[in-house]
């Protein structure tokens, strides 16, 4: 590890500390089932790698316990809680930390049983490359394949195969050359870009650190840990554009508002222009502010305080982004879930989900498929059981700003929550929003609801029609939707049918959008929106079937009452009602 | 077979911690920024979802650590939320003065709780063993403070590569309505997405430097100029040697029978109870001498506490009730 002889002292110590501030640091994830060796692997890494304390190797040795059969368990520097040292597995996972003169670690280590799914997609959702462990006596596993599946659903792009025992198969040559053909395949089936395969023995500590060139003198690639120092993990930039999901609010006095956050992608430098999500208003940077002075530029993923230019409407859950290359602004898309709960997922329950900075209420609309992670066949599913993984539609009462978790994987991730158990039940994955969100980005607007579109204002229209907007909810009663349009428009109103029963969620929403947005009154037929999904529209904009129905006068479903109440509805929306008579057709 | 070559085309760029652009690829952060960013974020997540968060302040270097990083966070801002001491009344004399001067320079709020009670009734370690007297002093004290606040958040300096069972913890760590941490039962904690959905009298303990190591605290001191409290730099003091390890010395009633003081060059590791705390030999007086030591030396920082040492597992015990 960090080797330092005293006669060197201070100016390598200077040295010392220059070269170890510039070090990069590299998350990885370790698979492998419970007979693979995975613990007296990494042991023997850090115990090699020196990087373990002295303290621990003694409490090891003087331990009662030792499954490994060699002299030292490498296994039981890294299992750490009471109930697996008696159980002998690990049951969840853990972080480990180590160094070496090139590079900072930390090793998500997930254990391999039954939860297995759950434990390594947390633990490759923040690393950079997976070592998935082959046991060179068995060859490549259903586990191997369901390894290498999540590991690759999660966006990692390097993986190593790490060939355990290579002892016990006499460290043959053509062994290793059968089994690093096959992961080859499996990565490239996956599209896996960056792969490495090496032949080891963890309890012999064989190509680990040190080198076992008596024992395998054919092998000529890196060491393990030879590899982790040098393997090149920077992933090929997918999304340039800006990312600035809205944190936190500083605001230490009236004249000083920044805005905090993470950068989830982009590089943001003074003067940039940005566009604010939802309400679409443009801005610029004035300053990046920083506790050691302002900064020029600041890339992602810093965390950052940035002033704008102008005061516009921008709070935590709102994003700042590039005006050029916009996320979806999407209610409904598709994702790759994994559950994590042993309630299984079910269509249609309500549930909280958490992307970025945003929580909104959301809910499995259909599940396309489950996904086999063995077979990797797609199979029928009505629910989705704990460690599964399924392809589902997702439906939420706001919109978020999304881009797809191949292009962005801090704006394209998402958990979500058991409103009544507060639980952690699953975590998703965007592939892509289910209406074509294509004009949106062309048109820059969003399916909100009170969004202007244009450049004529909600008053000037509303100066025309001499009145304000208003939805009224219809249910699924068109001939009324259709007489109640003859007879508002008789009475000066603009008016337009709009039935939905077509159109997906986030299309209605936006056409609704467009239509309210407009000035006119809009008569919806076959909606299925709740309360939440009018929440940014005024309570007296708003006109439900279902509310007239419920008065108890008797006769209230009828068209003639509904008729009537809809009128009085609508009086209340002009602008004065009695001083422009001249509109009313008499 | 994709292997490149080493980031031999990274250079830092002066005064921003991060690396070089190169066309196409990502731009990584350095070890140190890459862990600054993460731990900012967590601090103002928290500060975000919870209507009343604390930050526990042990005074010790992990503490400093992580106050600064809330001053970074929340800049020009003044830090939104107080910090809380558990005093056990055991501690360094040093580390009270350092506590008071400095917080109050930062003008940080600070509250200090005390076990009245215990203490009262003569609670310490010599009568009642580290285990018990912990029990009292920290953990209990710990839940009546953030009982008597009200806090539903509470910040941590702890560590994952402090101890084995810190290793599983998560950074949102659930505790039940009595304080207690299930390792059985944890959250899965994926991204930087961080539920911190609780019912009342429940409450999360965020830990922003999970992910740090000792090095990484005190490069991190070192670059970031960041005052500690002086015990952490070796100078001669009034110390005897008690069961192999050092213990100063404040006064002649902390000494057992037989025991006689005498001037030993020495530092301590990390800030505990004047009592079961033990310092090291040590010549290091400086930041980058304390980790040239360090990285001599190998051992972990905790070993020289007793209360890890009572029984295997005894750390995972104790933060099941509730201690930090």
């Amino acid at each position: 590890m960090l080797t330092f002889e005293a006669s060197e002292r201070s100016e390598s110590l200077a040295a010392f500390l220059e070269a170890d501030l510039q070090k990069d640091l590299l998350r990885f994830t370790t698979a492998g089932s419970v007979d693979d060796g995975k613990s007296t692997l990494i042991g023997r890494l850090l115990h090699d790698a020196k990087a373990v304390y002295e303290d621990h190797v003694a409490s090891v040795q003087k331990s009662k316990i030792n499954r490994s059969g060699g002299s030292f368990d490498f296994s039981l520097l890294t299992d750490g809680l009471r109930a697996e040292r008696e159980q002998g597995i690990t049951i969840d996972v853990a972080y480990r930390y180590f160094s070496t003169a090139r590079r900072k670690f930390i090793i998500a280590d997930t254990p391999g049983h039954e939860q297995y799914t759950r434990n390594m997609a947390t633990g490759a959702s923040t690393a950079d490359l997976a070592i998935i462990l082959v046991d060179a006596t068995k060859g490549l596993l259903t586990q191997t394949h369901r390894h290498a599946y999540i590991a690759s659903l999660l966006g990692i792009r390097c993986a190593v195969a790490a060939i355990n025992k290579m002892d016990l198969v006499d460290y043959r040559e053509e062994v290793f050359a059968r089994l690093h053909r096959d992961f080859f395949a499996l990565a490239s089936r996956l599209g896996i870009p960056s792969v490495q395969c090496i032949p080891i023995s963890a309890l012999a500590g064989d190509n680990v650190v040190r080198r076992a060139s008596g024992n395998m003198p054919w092998y000529s690639g890196p060491t393990l840990l030879g590899h982790l120092e040098t393997v090149d993990f920077r992933q090929t930039r997918s999304l340039d554009a800006v990312r600035f999901p809205i944190q936190y609010v500083i605001r230490p006095d009236l004249r000083f508002r920044g805005f905090a956050g993470q950068l989830a992608s982009g590089t943001l430098r003074s003067g940039d222009a940005l566009v604010a999500l939802p309400s679409g208003q443009e801005t610029r940077v004035k300053a990046i502010v920083n506790f050691d002075g302002d900064c020029e530029e600041a890339f992602a993923p810093q965390s950052i305080t940035v002033q704008l230019e102008n005061e516009i409407d921008l709070s935590r859950g709102d994003m700042l982004v590039s005006p050029s290359y916009q996320p979806a602004v999407s209610r409904s898309f598709s994702a790759t879930v994994v559950w994590l709960h042993a309630d299984p997922l079910r269509v249609g329950k309500t549930l909280l989900l958490k992307q970025t900075t945003r929580l909104v209420k959301a809910h499995v609309r259909r599940i396309r498929h489950r996904i086999n992670v063995n077979t990797l066949q797609h199979e029928p599913a009505k629910q989705l059981e704990m460690n599964g993984i399924a392809e589902v539609e997702v439906e939420t009462n706001q919109p978020l700003f999304l881009d797809p978790y191949a292009a962005s994987r801090a704006t394209g991730s998402l958990i979500l929550i058991d409103p009544v158990s507060n639980a952690t039940v699953g975590a998703g994955m965007v592939r892509e929003t289910i209406v074509a969100t294509a004009i949106n980005q062309k048109e820059g607007h969003f399916p909100s609801l009170v969004t202007e579109l244009g450049e004529v204002t909600a008053e000037q229209r509303q100066r025309r029609h001499g009145h304000k907007p208003g939805v009224l909810l219809l249910g699924d009663r068109r001939p009324l939707a259709k007489s109640l349009e003859q007879a508002l428009f008789r009475n000066g109103f603009e008016v337009v049918i709009l039935d939905a029963s077509s159109l997906a969620p986030a299309m209605l929403c936006t056409l609704l959008g467009s239509l309210y947005g407009s000035g006119l009154l809009v008569l919806c037929t076959n909606a299925s929106l709740g309360p939440q999904d009018l929440a940014e529209l005024p309570s007296e904009a708003i006109f439900r079937l279902s509310d007239a129905i419920s008065t108890g006068t008797p006769n209230a479903g009828t068209d003639k009452r509904v008729t009537q109440y809809a009128l009085a509805f609508a009086d209340k929306l002009r602008l004065s009602p009695k001083s422009d008579p001249a509109r009313r057709e008499s | 077979m994709t292997q490149a070559a080493p980031l031999a085309d990274e250079t830092l760029t002066p005064g921003v911690r991060g690396g070089a652009p190169s066309s196409g690829l990502e731009r990584r952060l350095d070890h140190l920024a890459s862990l600054e960013a993460e731990s900012i974020h967590i601090l103002r997540e928290a500060a975000a979802e919870f209507s009343n968060p604390v930050m526990l302040y042990s005074i010790g270097k992990d503490s400093s650590v992580m106050l600064r990083l809330a001053q970074k966070a929340f800049y020009p801002g003044k830090i939104p939320f107080p910090l809380l001491h558990i005093d056990t009344s055991y501690k360094f004399p040093e580390m009270i003065e350092f506590r008071d001067s400095y917080t109050g320079e930062i003008g940080a709020e600070l509250i200090v709780h005390q076990n009245r009670e215990a203490l009262e009734q003569g609670a310490n370690p010599f009568v009642l063993g580290t285990q018990r007297c912990c029990g009292l002093l920290k953990t209990a004290a710990l839940l009546d403070a953030l009982a008597a606040g009200g806090f539903n958040a509470a910040f941590g300096g702890a560590r994952r590569d402090e101890e084995k069972s810190r290793a599983k913890e998560r950074i949102y760590s659930f505790r039940d309505s009595h304080g207690q941490w299930d390792p059985k039962n944890q959250r899965p904690e994926l991204w930087n997405l961080f539920n911190s959905r609780i019912e009342k009298s429940e409450s999360i303990r965020v830990f922003p430097l999970s992910n740090w190591t000792e090095l990484d605290v005190w490069l991190y001191i070192h670059e970031e100029n960041i005052p500690i409290v002086p015990l952490y730099y070796a100078r001669e003091r009034q110390a005897v040697v008690r069961n192999g390890s050092i213990v100063l010395i404040y006064s002649p009633d902390e000494l057992l029978p037989g025991e006689k003081v005498q001037w030993i060059k020495c530092r301590m590791r990390s800030l505990g109870c004047v009592p079961c705390t033990g310092a090291i030999r040590s010549e290091a007086d400086t930041v980058p001498k304390i980790i040239e030591e360090m990285i001599s030396f190998r051992r972990s920082e905790r070993e020289n506490r007793a209360i890890d040492h009572d029984e295997e597992g005894s750390m995972e015990l104790k933060k099941r009730e509730g201690y930090f």
